[in-house]
Formats: C-alpha cells, structure tokens, sequence
C-alpha cells in the first residue's frame, strides 16, 4: 500500500503529522512555548507551499483505494485552512501567552484540527471524512478546555462537546442510513447508484439519510435552527481559539458538505435543496436580528457569522435547477459562489478577531462592544482596519463582501428565487445596522478616559490583512475564477 | 469617437482626488498646513484635469465620449466601462467645482481630524465622478454604494449634536433603495448577460418586467433625490451634518439620484416610465407645493434650505416625466429645464449651506430667531446672501430662473393645471427665502452676538464670490450648458418615445 501513487497525495498530512508528533515529543521532555510556535509555524508554511503547488498543479489524484481525493477543490479550501490557521497563530501569540496557553498543546492541537480538516475536505469515503471531523472536533474541544481553571472556557467546551457529538452522531446515523440504502461509503459509487435508481436503491432511505446528514452539516455550520452552540462557544472560548473555531473549520464544513452533498448526494437534490434553502433564509434572518441585540462583541460577531454562513447555504441550496438535460449547468455558478463566499468571509474574520486579540490585554478581554470606544483616536491606522472589516461584512462595495453577496444573489435568481434574494437583501439592511454601529463605536465616540493614553501599534500582518479585503474588493476576479473551476473540476471528476 | 484620445481623462478625473485623498490619510501626522496646502492642490489639479473634457467635448453628438473600457470582472462580464454624454459632462465638471469649494470651506472650520475630513471629501468627490462617468452597470453601482462610506464618516464624525442618529438614518434609507436596485441589475444581468448599459436599453422587456425593474430603480433613486414621501431623512441629516456635508450633499449627491432616473429608469423602462408618469408627476407637485409649504414655517435655516431642496428637486424629476406624444418639443424643453435645474441647485444650494456656515461659524446657532440685522455688521455677506436667496426664489438673472422657467413652460402646454402648481413655487420659493432673509438679515441688530459679528474674511468672500459668478453666469448665459446637452437630451427622449416591449 506505501506506494509512491498511495503517499503523494497525502504529502501535506503526512507532514504535518510527523512535524506535530516531533513538536509534541520535544515539547513534552523541554517545554518552550516559543520554540513550538515557531516550528509550528515553519510546519504550516511547507504544508501550505505543498498545498499551493498541488493547486498549480490542477490534478485530480486518486488514492488510497479510492478514501483520498487530491483534486483543486480540496487543494483550494487546504490552502484556505492553512493560512487561516497560520494568521490565527500569529495573531494569537500576546493573547495565549498573557493567559498561561502558550504551552506546546496549543499548537499541537491547532494543527492536528489542521489535519482533521484537510482530510474532511479531501475524502472520497464517508468513513474517512467522519474520522476528520472528529479529528478536527476532538482537538478543538480540547483547545476551548485549554484554560483548565477558567469557568467560563470550561463551560463552553463542554456545551461544544456535547453539541458537537450530537451533530456527529446525526451524521453518522445518516452516513449509516445511506449505506443502507445503497451498499457502500464509497461517494462516486454513492452517486452512481442513486444517479441510476436501480433496484437495489432504497430511495426514501436515501432521502431519509439526506436529512439527517443536512442537520449534522447544519450544526456544524451553526445555522438556524441549529446554531445554538455557536454564540456561546464564541464568547466563552478563549479569543484565541474562537478564532480557531471561527475560521478554517469554517472552510472544512463547506468542503465536506460539497463532498457529501454534491459528489454523492447530488441526484437527490431536489429532496435535500429546499432544506438548505429554509436553513439559509432563517440563518439570515435571525442571526442579523439577534446580532442587533448584542452588547458582546465577541457575540455580536457570532451572530454575524450566523448571517453569513446562512447565504453560503443558500448558494448549497440553488446548484440545481428543475430536472431537464441542463439540469446540473448552474451548479457550478452556485457551488463556486459559496466557496467563494467562504473564503472571503474567513478572510475577513480574520481580521475582526485579530482585532479584539490585538486590543486584550492580560487581563482585559475586550469583550464588549463599549470597548472600542473612540478606537479611531487612538490608533487611526487600526480604526481604518475596522472600517474596512465592517463595510465588508455589511457587504457595502468596493469591499469583497459585496462580490460575495452580489455572487450569492446572482445564484439566487439564477434559480428563480428572487423572493428569497430581495429577503437576503433587506435582512443585509438590518445587518447593516448594527455593523455601522460598531463603527459608530469605534468613529463617533469619544474615548473612555483611562484608556486614552493606550495607544496602539498595528501589527504588519494585520493591516496585510485588512488590505487584502479592500483589494480583493477592487480585484475579485482571479479568485473568483479560482473557486469556480476548483469546484468545475470536482464536478467533472 | 474619441476626439481627445491623449490621456484617459475620466479616468484620472475619478482617480485624482482618490488618490489625494489616499495621500492625505497617509500625511496624518503631517502638520495641519500641509494638510490643507495639499487638499486644496489636489481639488484644483483634480478639477483642472476635469476641463479638458469639457474642451474636447463634441456636442453635436449624443454618443458617449471619452470612452475607456477594459475588463474588469470577467466571471461577470463587468467591465471597466466608462464615458460620459451631455448630461453627464455638466454632473462631473460640478463635482469637481463643488469639491474646491468644500475644502476652501472648512480650511480653518475644521480643526479636529484635518486629514480624515479632507481624505473624505476628495474621495466622495472621485467616487460620485465614477457614478456620472460610469457606463456598466455594475460600476455604476460600485461608486454609487461607496460614496455612502465617506459622507456616513462625515456627518457622525463632524456633524452636530444629534449626528449620530442622522449618519444612520442617511446610510440606512439610501441602502434600502439601493440593495432593491441591486436585485434589479442582477435581474437585467440575467437576462442579457451583460451590465452594459447600452444593451439593458437596447433589451426588450415586457411591461410585468419594466414594472418591476422601475420600481425597484424608483426605490433607490427616489430616496435619493429625495421625492416625496421619502424624503424625511434629508431634513434630518442636513441640520446635523458640517457645512461642507450639507453642501456636498445639496449640490451633488441629491443628483446621484435623479442621474439614475436618465441613466437607468428612462432608458431601460420606457414603457413602465410613460406608465407611470402620472404617479411621478404628482408625487413632484406634492414635493413642489407641500414641501414649498413645509419649508415656510422652518425655524432653523438649514432645515428650511433642506426643504427648499426637496421642492427644487421637485422640478427636476417633474421635468423628467411629462411625457408628450403630440408636442415632443415642449417635453425637450422640460427636460432642458430640469436638468439646468440640477446644474443650477448644485450651485445655489451649495452656495445657501455654505452662507449659513459662515453665519454658524461665528454665532453656533442655526436658529432664525437668534438672527436679525445681520446686516448692519456683515454687510459684503449681507450682499453675497441676498444673490443666492434670490436665485433661490428663482429671480431672472440668476440660474435658479432658467430651469424652473422651462420646466413651468413646457409644464403650462403639457396640462395647465400642472403648469398653474409649479409656478405656484415661485411665490412659495420667494416666500420662504426672501422671509429667511428678512428676519435674518434687515432690521437692527437683534442681540449682542449680532452685534459683535465679523464680516467675511477674505477665504470666506472669494469662496461666496465665485460661486456667485457661477449663479449669474449660468443665469445670464446659459447656452453653453443648453448646445451640449441638446443632442444627449434629444436622443434619450427619441429612445424613450420608442416602446421596448416584447
């Protein structure tokens, strides 16, 4: 099985899991924080060099007897992960040390989630993507557990992990109602026999698995009506690992959902398509008006990610169109919109918590909204950081939240689903609002007093970041043309 | 096509301030001189680089010139797509002639975040360019949402007392028109696979879908405009925005919204525009003789130029829907007037926001009542602001009697009852100004305050003084304005006289 066909496509697992194993060990006989950090980081740049060249390289691998796929699809969200886990770190490194987490189980744990999700995204077998996800859970329960004495952190790893499991265990209960209907995990073959509808096809099994698959995807997205976990993970984690939580994984649901969803489950797609369609518009709707409420910002921003994650459902939703001959041609539009979508949205992320982590200090968490009072006096630089963040999330042109909307709505009408789209517009109006008053926060207020002398430098990788967003507003269409034919590929294969 | 191929002057008439306004970000520690120096060099070289397309300008032709068009996001076909007619020449060249001004305004008025206002401002000024200039759809589109960014900025960082409730309340309303407009484009890109906004026009629609796509361009343009019944945040974001907001505001951003009416809901719905021009025009009598009313009893004077404003933009999208098959000359004629009255409100609204900042300047008060016997102490001003409230009122002379003496006339041969109610807004407009000016302006000095007033500095008087020459200039000789919109204006109103129905 070691064959050369076999190992190549796994290079930037294998890596990464020699080079987290040897973090692990060193750290475990001499611990140094910093020392793991950095060979953390050296380790994620090889990983995401190895990814970036699978991506050039635009093939379509096969291994492992069919578990492993390395197509551009999975390459593109790696890539995507890999970065996101890298800034995450970086960003992190004042916050987790003033907070006794910069320990080598941090970065060990972050990686192997790493792993977790590379593989999710990279499985053509349903067995081999359940043990991703929960490679990835496992790490990332341990990661929100990481601060053993602090109540809060505790109480939400425990409500991520009993969560959690139950979203895998809908998974696994659908996984396992698919095998019966059809005979196999294998995904191609799924989507050949249920392509076919022969005799041996359980098709209301079929369908039933395909609703138990969506609310499993539909936790681990945390869209309504399942998002329950998802305000208070986000504010009782440490800022450090809600960002963890907050960005990659983010990316790796959407490859698994593609994976199952589309490469398997695509011949039932009218069955699975309005569940995705009514998990987006409530997604929407509720996160932007719960958000309005919020006096956290870490909450705020949760429900806001809520909003978000709901249009990318939305695109899940609209990929297929009626049942004639030309039935699949705006799957790829659609699909492509919601990797699009999610990785300018993790992008952005990216930034907002690098804020927050950059303004905590030990012992100060900037938590609330009311924290950023009057940010913009003392530090204008970082104040025009934020305002880019917010336009973008409010999805306010030239920023790149705006194509990923504008992309999402085109998919919509594509669809015939004009309704829905002027309803995601005027849930964006009301989203709208409360981002403006983050910025109102940041802008119009005056500062508290004690913190008037507080001034702050911004880190060059942040403002690299905050940039990005604006250029790649200005700029959209290379990754935008990146994301549909990474998903053309996988739907060609 | 192109009779000044030299250089792309859109381009850099869109870019220029841009990137001034980048620079003086960038100069934010700079000392608050440079600041100024560098904002005022970068609004005149951005305005002179305006000028050539004025000079290279063919009026004969209705065709876009100047026209640059690239690529831009090809998964769309969205194109960097820009060129500019007649109507559009006169909106670009007052962008860049407002934009000089503003910043003249505020050089010792602002003294908090210098660069900030500035970098505002001359990037509102590029932006609201790249909406005149833009011929795609989706760039249009673009630079229309983003000048919401800078002017939000504006008003909640330098506006008055209660300007946090007006920043929202302006970027709010106008997102809410705008994202139904967006559903629109998306709409129109379905159907034709292209933003080019030479095609949507070319593209036949059925009367179901040029309803709809006529309301939903009505929604974000009549917020903008603002028309009756959607104009209570205009009111509201003037009294609380700084003097070179509201003058930006009046002049310029106000005909964002009427441009999109000849730029998108003109051309691409003719038939539902014909329709529903009877609701158009009532909905701009109501705007003309309510609003006109409305602005009579105001007791704060910014409140009651922001009235005045909604009536005056009554005229234009008045002007813009009295559709005649039988009398196209008349209907040319009205539409003339209206878009001089765009042109002409650019001027004298900005000029009446910049009068009261200058009495606000000194006396922190917008109150009428605070006022009286202005004269007796500032008597150039006193001069100065009888120009401007007389061109309010639409006296002969001035601009502000071209464009509503046209859209009256060719209202008068289109129904006389309409015609009767728009001239009713010249009394009302006399009313309302020349009361203003009364109570604030004549009589003796009212207090103490008014008579410690300082006249106008000389930054203040040429500022006042050449918006003056532009009042009367276009006032006594408008025809350079009229020879080069006349073909633009023949040509649309020839495409909408055309039914597009499938």
């Amino acid at each position: 099985m070691l064959t050369a066909q076999n190992l190549i496509p796994i290079t930037a697992e294998l890596w990464l899991l020699i080079a987290a194993s040897f973090i692990l060990i060193w750290d475990a006989f001499k611990p140094n924080g910093d020392r793991s950090q950095w060979l953390a980081q050296l380790a994620l740049f090889v990983a995401l060099g190895i990814n970036i060249g699978f991506l050039m390289a635009g093939n379509t691998l096969y291994a492992w007897s069919g578990l492993f796929v390395s197509d551009p699809l999975a390459n593109l969200l790696k890539a995507g992960c890999t970065i996101a886990t890298m800034i995450t770190l970086h960003y992190s490194r004042h916050y987790v040390s003033d907070r006794g987490m910069h320990i080598g189980e941090f970065y060990v744990l972050a990686m192997t989630a790493l792993i977790g999700q590379m593989l999710m995204v990279s499985s053509s077998h349903m067995l081999l993507m359940y043990l991703g996800l929960e490679l990835m859970s496992l790490s990332l329960y341990a990661l929100v557990a990481l601060r053993r004495d602090h109540a809060q952190s505790t109480e939400a790893a425990m409500k991520y992990f009993v969560l959690g499991a139950m979203a895998s265990g809908f998974l696994l209960y659908g996984i396992s109602m698919l095998y019966g209907a059809t005979g196999t995990l294998d995904m191609a073959v799924i989507f050949k026999a249920l392509e076919s509808g022969g005799a041996t096809v359980n098709r209301p099994t079929a369908i039933l698995a395909s609703v138990f698959i969506v609310a499993g995807l539909a936790f681990k997205f945390g869209a309504v009506p399942f998002h329950m976990w998802v305000p208070d993970v986000y504010d009782g984690s440490p800022t450090a690992v809600t960002l963890l939580i907050a960005s990659a994984p983010k990316l790796a649901a959407l490859g698994m959902a593609l994976r199952i969803m589309v490469e398997a489950m695509l011949p039932l797609a009218a069955d699975w398509q309005p569940m995705f369609l009514f998990l987006g518009v409530a997604s929407i709707a509720l996160g932007n008006v719960v958000a309005v409420m919020q006096t956290s910002f870490k909450r705020m921003l949760a429900y806001s990610t809520i909003s978000h994650i709901g249009f990318v459902v939305l695109a899940l939703g609209v990929g297929v169109v009626g049942t004639g001959a030309g039935y699949r041609s705006g799957a790829v539009d659609a699909y492509g919109a919601a990797v699009f979508y999610m990785l300018t949205y993790v992008l952005t992320t990216l930034v907002s918590f690098g804020i927050i982590l950059l303004l905590a200090r030990a012992g100060f968490e900037c938590d609330n909204v009311a924290d950023l009072k009057g940010l913009a006096k003392r530090s204008p630089t970082l104040a025009i950081v934020f305002l880019l963040v917010m336009f973008s999330l409010a999805g306010v042109p030239p920023l790149v939240g705006f194509w990923a909307k504008l992309e999402v709505i085109i998919a919509l009408m594509a669809a015939n689903h004009t309704a829905i789209a002027v309803v995601a517009v005027l849930f964006s109006l009301i989203g709208a609002f409360y981002y403006l008053r983050i910025l109102k926060t940041v802008f119009f207020d005056a500062p508290a007093e004690a913190d008037n002398v507080h001034v702050i430098a911004v880190p060059a990788l942040l403002l690299v970041n905050g940039v990005a967003i604006f250029v790649l507003g200005l700029f959209p269409g290379w990754l935008l043309t990146l994301s549909v034919d990474a998903v053309k590929a996988a739907l060609a294969s | 096509m192109m009779n000044n191929a030299s250089l792309p002057w859109l381009s850099l008439s869109i870019w220029m301030p841009i990137a001034f306004g980048g620079l003086i970000l960038l100069l934010s520690n700079a000392k608050t001189s440079t600041i100024r120096w560098t904002a005022l060099v970068g609004s005149v070289l951005s305005f002179l680089v305006t000028l050539p397309l004025y000079a290279g300008f063919n009026s004969k032709s209705a065709a876009l010139q100047f026209v640059e068009k690239a690529p831009w996001i090809e998964r769309f076909k969205i194109d960097y797509y820009l060129g500019i007619d007649g109507l559009a020449l006169w909106l670009v060249l007052l962008t860049a002639f407002i934009t000089i001004i503003v910043v003249v305004a505020a050089w010792e008025v602002i003294e908090e975040r210098v660069a900030q206002y500035f970098a505002a401002f001359l990037i509102l000024s590029g932006l609201m360019i790249g909406v005149f200039a833009a011929a795609d759809g989706m760039l249009f589109y673009v630079f229309f949402e983003a000048t919401l960014i800078p002017m939000y900025l504006v008003i909640g960082i330098w506006g008055g007392a209660n300007r946090i409730y007006a920043s929202f309340k302006f970027f709010l309303y106008t997102l809410l028109g705008s994202l139904l407009m967006l559903v629109a484009l998306v709409y129109l890109y379905r159907a034709t696979g292209s933003f080019d906004l030479a095609v949507w026009a070319k593209t036949k629609l059925s009367m179901t879908e040029q309803t709809y796509l006529f309301f939903a361009f009505l929604a974000a343009f009549a917020v903008k405009v603002p028309m009756f019944p959607v104009h209570t945040w205009l009111p509201d974001v003037h009294v609380e925005a700084p003097t070179g907001g509201s003058a930006v505001l009046a002049a310029i951003m106000l005909k964002l919204g009427a441009y999109g009416f000849l730029r998108f809901s003109l051309p691409i719905a003719p038939d539902a525009s014909q329709e529903y021009a009877g609701l158009m025009i009532a909905l701009s009598l109501i705007a003309v003789v309510y609003v006109g009313l409305v602005a009579l009893v105001q007791t704060d004077m910014k409140k009651l130029v922001a009235y005045s404003s909604i009536a005056h933009m009554g005229f234009v999208t008045l002007g813009f829907f009295m559709f005649s098959k039988t009398n196209p000359q008349d209907q040319a004629l009205a539409f003339q007037g209206a878009y001089l009255q765009m042109i002409s409100h650019g001027f004298i609204s900005g000029a009446m926001f910049l009068s009261i900042g200058v009495l606000y300047d000194r006396m922190h008060s917008r109150n009428i009542a605070d006022y009286g016997g202005v004269v007796n102490t500032m008597p150039k001003f006193a001069a100065l602001f009888l120009l401007f409230g007389m061109a309010n009122a639409g006296l002969p002379g001035t601009s502000g009697f071209i464009g509503e003496f046209m859209v009256i006339l060719g209202a008068v041969k289109y129904n006389f009852w309409i015609g009767v109610l728009a001239a009713s807004a010249l009394i009302l407009g006399a009313a309302y100004s020349l009361w203003m000016y009364k109570r604030v302006i004549f009589g003796a000095a009212a207090n103490e305050h008014v008579e410690q007033l300082k006249d106008l500095n000389r930054r203040e008087f040429w500022m006042l003084a050449t918006l003056a020459a532009a009042v009367l200039a276009m006032g006594i000789y408008p025809s350079p304005f009229t020879e080069t919109i006349d073909a633009s204006v023949a040509n649309l109103l020839q495409h909408v006289a055309q039914t597009k129905l499938k």
